[in-house]
C-alpha cells in the first residue's frame, strides 16, 4: 500500500484535508490521544492497519504479545500503571474473542482501554465468511461502548469518542470494530479533533452541596466513623484528596483490594484490607461503626460477606461517579454523587478536625490479635517450609514498596495483598472483579511499560503461570524487564482450602503438576532459579531483583496452607474466622 | 416452564419503564441484555422514533419490584447513548396497545352484527374485502383479548396485538424539552452497512 509518509507530517496542526488511508488516520489519532505503546497481535483482517504501522514505528511502540488474551491484559496493566488509556489492537474472528476475557475483566475493574479489532469487508459482514465474527455483539455486554466502522470517513470521530468514553466517567474498555475496506479507504483527512462531549453522555454528575453538608454533619456527629476506599480514589487521581480528607477527619480507613496504596500502607490512620481475606479489625469493626464512609467502592460481595448482615447500624454515606452503583448493595443514607477529586475536598473543608483515638485503638487491638493469631506464623515463621506470606514479606524489606505488585489470582494474591508494602498509588495491579487467572504475567508486561522505572514483580501461582505463560515470549522478544516471582504451593490452592474447609477435604482436580519453571524460562533466555530452602530466600530475591533485565524466581512454599482471616461464603463480615 | 418453587415475590407489579435515546445501531441489544443478564422477562417492548427527529423512545414493560425496576433504569440510564430514563406504575400511565384481527366476511356480515360489535368492543372495520375483513380497537389487554373472545366462534383467522404505548401523566414539557435540546445539540446521523448490496462492485483483497 502506498503510504505517502511526507503528506502527514502536522497532518493535525495544518488542519489541510490530506488524502490518506483509514489505517493511517487511525494510527494519526492515536498520535493525537498520546498513544505510545500498543499491544497487538496481527491477523488477515487488520493487515492493513499493520502496514500502515511499519511506517510508524518511530511514534508508536508496538509489542507483539503471544496471545490476544495477553495483549488485553497488557493493556490493562499499562493502563493501571501509567493512568493512560490501554491500547490493543487484534484481528477479526479468533483475534477478537480472544479479547473477550480482558474486556470482562477491564469491565468490572473499570480499566480505561481502547481495543481496535479488524473485521471482514463491509460488504460481506453476515455472511459467514473467514474469521468473521459478530464482534459488536459478543463483546456488548463487556464493554462500556463499542462501534463498528464500515466506512474510512468514520474512523478519526469513532476513535475521538473511543477515548472520550474510556477515560471519562467511570472508566472502562470501548471496542472499536474495523471493517478491512474502512482500512484501506483514502478520504480526504482532515486532522484530529479529540472529543469532548457526547450529548447522552454525562460522566460528571453535578455535585449537589446538599449532600456533601448532610455527609459533613454525619461525620461530624459520628462517635465511631470508619473510611473504606476503592480504586475510585486511583482512578480519579484524588489521592492528595482523600489523604486530606483522612487526615483532617482522624477516621480509620480501610481499602478493598483495588483501592491498595492510595494512602501509604504503614500511614497512621490506614487500617488495612476490607473483605473476604483482609484483615481483622475493618471486618469485624464493619458491624460496630456508626457513620460508614465508602468512597469509590461498589460493595462487592467480597468484601460485604453476607449482605443482609452488613453494617445495619451504621449510616452510610456512598460517594461515587457511577449512580447505578448508588443503592445497588448497600442502601445508602446520604448519596454523593461525583467526581471524589471534587467531592472530597468539598468534604473535607466541611468536616471537622478530629482524632478518634480511642476508636483507631480499637483497630489496633484487633490488629495485635490478628499477628498473634494469623499473621506472625505466616511472615515470620521459624520451622517448616516456606509461606507465601514470609516471601512477600522479605519482598517487603529489599523493595521497601516501592515496587509495582502484580498478582494473578488464588492465594498468592490474598497473601500478596494483604503483605505487600505499598508506598505508593497504582503499586498494587491485580484481576479484582473477574478473578481472571493469567493475567498477572501479561498485566506485569504492560504495568513495566507504563512506568518504565519502577519494578515490577509479578506474583503468580503455578496455577495461573500456566494459563498465560506463552507471555514469557513477549518478554523474550520486547527485552522488557519484569521480575517473576511464582509462590508455588503444587496446588490450585484456593479451590483446594475451599475443599479442605467445605469440602471434606475432597481434593477434586486441584492437583496439578506444573513443568520446570526454570528450565522453561531459560527456554526463552530468561535466567531463572527455584528455590525451596529457607536459608535461600533472602539471596534469591536479591538476585532476582538485581538481575539486569527479567528473571524468574520459583519458590516452592507449603503445599496444604490456607489464608487466614477468612469471611465463609454466606457469613457476616463480623463472623470472620482466624483460623 | 412451570416453576413451582419460584414464588411471585410481593410488592412486584408492572412497570413501564420509558427510555429516551440517540438512534444508534445495537442499542437496542444494549439495552435488552440488561434484562436478559437478570433473568429479567420483557413483557412488552416497544421502539419507536419520537417526536423529535434523531431521538427514540422505548417503552419497555416489566413484572417487578420498584427496587429492582430503580436498579434497572439506573443500569440503562449509564448506557452512553441513553438520554434519560423514567419509570412508571401503571397508575402513574394512560397505556395503549393496539391489535388487528382477520375474520372472514361471509360468516362475520352473515352471522353477527357488526355494528353491535364495533359499537360494544370500541373498535372498527380497517379493512372490508370479499374475502376477509380487518377489524381493529386499541385499549388495555382484557379490551383487546374481550375482543379475541368475541371473534374466535366466527372463524378468527390471524390475530396480531402490538406492544404497549404509554403516556406519562405527569410529564409536563417533555416535548419542550427535547425540542429545545435537540436544537441545542443535533443529533447524529446513523452510518449504515451500505455496502452490503454492492457485494462483488466492491473491491476486495
Amino acid at each position: 500500500m502506498e503510504i505517502a509518509e511526507k503528506e502527514l507530517t502536522n497532518v493535525t496542526e495544518t488542519k489541510e484535508a490530506v488524502e490518506v488511508s483509514g489505517s493511517v488516520a487511525l494510527l494519526e489519532a492515536l498520535i493525537a490521544e498520546g498513544t505510545d505503546t500498543i499491544f497487538g497481535y496481527p491477523g488477515g483482517a487488520i493487515m492493513p492497519i499493520y502496514d500502515a504501522l511499519y511506517d510508524y514505528n518511530d511514534k508508536l511502540k508496538h509489542i507483539l504479545v503471544r496471545h490476544e488474551q495477553g495483549g488485553i491484559h497488557a493493556g490493562q496493566g499499562y493502563a493501571r500503571s501509567s493512568g493512560k488509556v490501554g491500547v490493543v489492537f487484534a484481528t477479526s474472528g479468533p483475534g477478537a474473542t480472544n479479547l473477550v476475557t480482558g474486556l470482562a475483566d477491564a469491565q468490572i475493574d473499570s480499566t480505561p482501554l481502547v481495543c481496535i479489532t479488524g473485521q471482514v469487508f463491509a460488504h460481506l459482514l453476515g455472511t459467514d465468511a473467514f474469521q468473521e465474527t459478530d464482534v459488536i455483539n459478543i463483546t456488548t455486554p463487556v464493554t462500556k461502548w463499542n462501534y463498528q466502522v464500515t466506512d474510512a470517513t468514520e474512523i478519526p470521530e469513532a476513535i475521538a469518542k473511543a477515548f472520550h468514553i474510556a477515560k471519562t466517567g467511570r472508566p472502562g474498555p470501548v471496542l472499536i470494530d474495523i471493517t478491512k475496506n474502512a482500512q484501506i479507504q483514502k478520504f480526504a483527512f482532515e486532522g484530529y479533533e479529540p472529543c469532548n462531549h457526547i450529548r447522552s453522555y454525562r460522566p460528571r454528575p453535578i455535585v449537589r452541596k446538599k449532600y456533601i453538608e448532610e455527609a459533613a454533619e454525619l461525620i461530624n456527629k459520628a462517635k465511631k466513623p470508619f473510611i473504606i476506599w476503592g480504586q475510585g480514589v486511583l482512578l480519579g487521581s484524588a489521592e492528595q484528596e482523600f489523604k486530606a480528607f483522612v487526615e483532617k477527619s482522624g477516621i480509620p480507613s480501610a481499602w478493598t483490594i483495588l483501592g491498595a496504596g492510595a494512602i501509604p500502607s504503614d500511614h497512621p490512620l490506614n487500617v488495612g484490607m476490607l473483605g473476604m481475606h483482609g484483615n481483622y479489625g475493618p471486618n469485624v469493626l464493619t458491624n460496630d461503626c456508626d457513620v460508614l464512609i465508602a468512597i469509590g467502592m461498589r460493595f462487592d460481595d467480597r468484601v460485604t460477606g453476607r449482605l443482609d448482615k452488613y453494617a445495619k447500624q451504621a449510616q452510610v454515606i456512598h460517594l461515587d461517579i457511577d449512580p447505578a452503583e448508588i443503592d445497588k448493595n448497600v442502601k445508602s443514607k446520604v448519596p454523593v454523587w461525583g467526581d471524589c477529586k471534587e467531592t472530597l475536598p468539598l468534604l473535607t473543608e466541611l468536616v471537622e478536625r478530629k482524632q478518634h483515638t480511642e476508636w483507631l485503638a480499637t483497630f489496633r487491638d484487633y490488629e495485635r490479635q490478628e499477628v498473634e493469631a494469623v499473621i506472625e506464623a505466616e511472615i515470620n515463621p521459624q520451622s517448616g517450609e516456606m509461606t507465601m506470606g514470609e516471601v512477600i514479606n522479605q519482598l517487603n524489606q529489599l523493595t521497601n514498596g516501592d515496587a509495582i505488585i502484580v498478582t494473578d489470582v488464588g492465594q498468592h494474591q490474598m497473601v500478596a495483598c494483604r503483605y505487600a508494602k505499598f508506598n505508593n498509588t497504582r503499586s498494587n495491579i491485580t484481576s479484582g472483579g473477574l478473578g481472571t487467572m493469567g493475567f498477572a504475567l501479561p498485566a506485569a508486561i504492560g504495568a513495566k511499560f507504563g512506568a518504565q522505572d519502577k519494578t515490577v514483580v509479578a506474583v503468580i501461582g503455578d496455577g495461573g503461570f500456566q494459563m498465560t505463560i506463552q507471555e514469557l515470549g513477549t518478554i523474550m522478544q520486547s527485552g522488557i524487564d519484569v521480575k517473576i516471582l511464582i509462590l508455588n504451593n503444587h496446588f490450585l490452592g484456593m479451590v483446594r482450602q475451599w475443599q479442605e474447609l467445605f469440602n471434606e477435604r475432597r481434593y477434586s482436580f486441584v492437583d496439578i503438576q506444573s513443568p520446570n519453571f526454570v528450565t522453561v524460562a531459560s527456554g526463552y533466555g530468561i535466567p531463572g532459579r527455584s528455590i525451596s530452602d529457607r536459608s535461600d530466600l533472602p539471596g534469591a530475591l536479591k538476585e532476582m531483583l538485581e538481575t539486569k533485565g527479567s528473571f524468574l524466581l520459583e519458590v516452592s512454599v507449603t503445599k496444604e496452607n490456607n489464608v487466614f482471616p477468612m469471611v465463609p461464603q454466606g457469613c457476616s463480615v463480623s463472623e470472620i474466622r482466624l483460623r | 416452564m412451570n416453576h413451582p418453587h419460584i414464588e411471585k415475590a410481593p410488592g412486584k407489579q408492572e412497570y413501564n419503564i420509558t427510555v429516551y435515546t440517540e438512534n444508534q445501531i445495537g442499542l437496542l441489544n444494549r439495552i435488552a441484555i440488561i434484562f436478559t443478564r437478570r433473568k429479567i422477562n420483557i413483557d412488552s417492548l416497544n421502539t419507536s422514533p419520537s417526536e423529535i427527529e434523531s431521538i427514540h423512545r422505548f417503552n419497555i414493560v416489566i413484572t417487578e419490584t420498584e427496587d429492582v425496576v430503580r436498579k434497572l433504569a439506573r443500569q440503562i440510564e449509564k448506557q452512553v447513548e441513553v438520554l434519560k430514563v423514567y419509570y412508571n406504575s401503571n397508575e402513574d400511565v394512560i397505556w395503549q396497545e393496539l391489535a388487528l384481527y382477520k375474520v372472514p366476511t361471509d360468516i362475520i356480515a352473515d352471522k353477527v352484527s357488526v355494528e353491535r360489535l364495533l359499537r360494544e368492543n370500541g373498535a372498527r372495520a380497517v379493512v372490508i374485502r370479499k374475502d376477509y375483513t380487518v377489524f381493529e380497537t386499541t385499549g388495555h389487554r382484557e379490551e383487546t383479548d374481550n375482543l379475541i373472545k368475541v371473534l374466535q366462534p366466527f372463524g378468527l383467522i390471524e390475530f396480531v396485538r402490538s406492544a404497549r404505548v404509554a403516556i406519562i401523566k405527569d410529564s409536563d414539557g417533555f416535548n419542550r424539552k427535547l425540542r429545545e435540546f435537540e436544537q441545542a445539540e443535533p443529533g447524529e446521523d446513523v452510518i449504515e452497512n451500505e455496502y452490503l448490496n454492492l457485494r462483488e462492485k466492491v473491491f476486495t483483497v
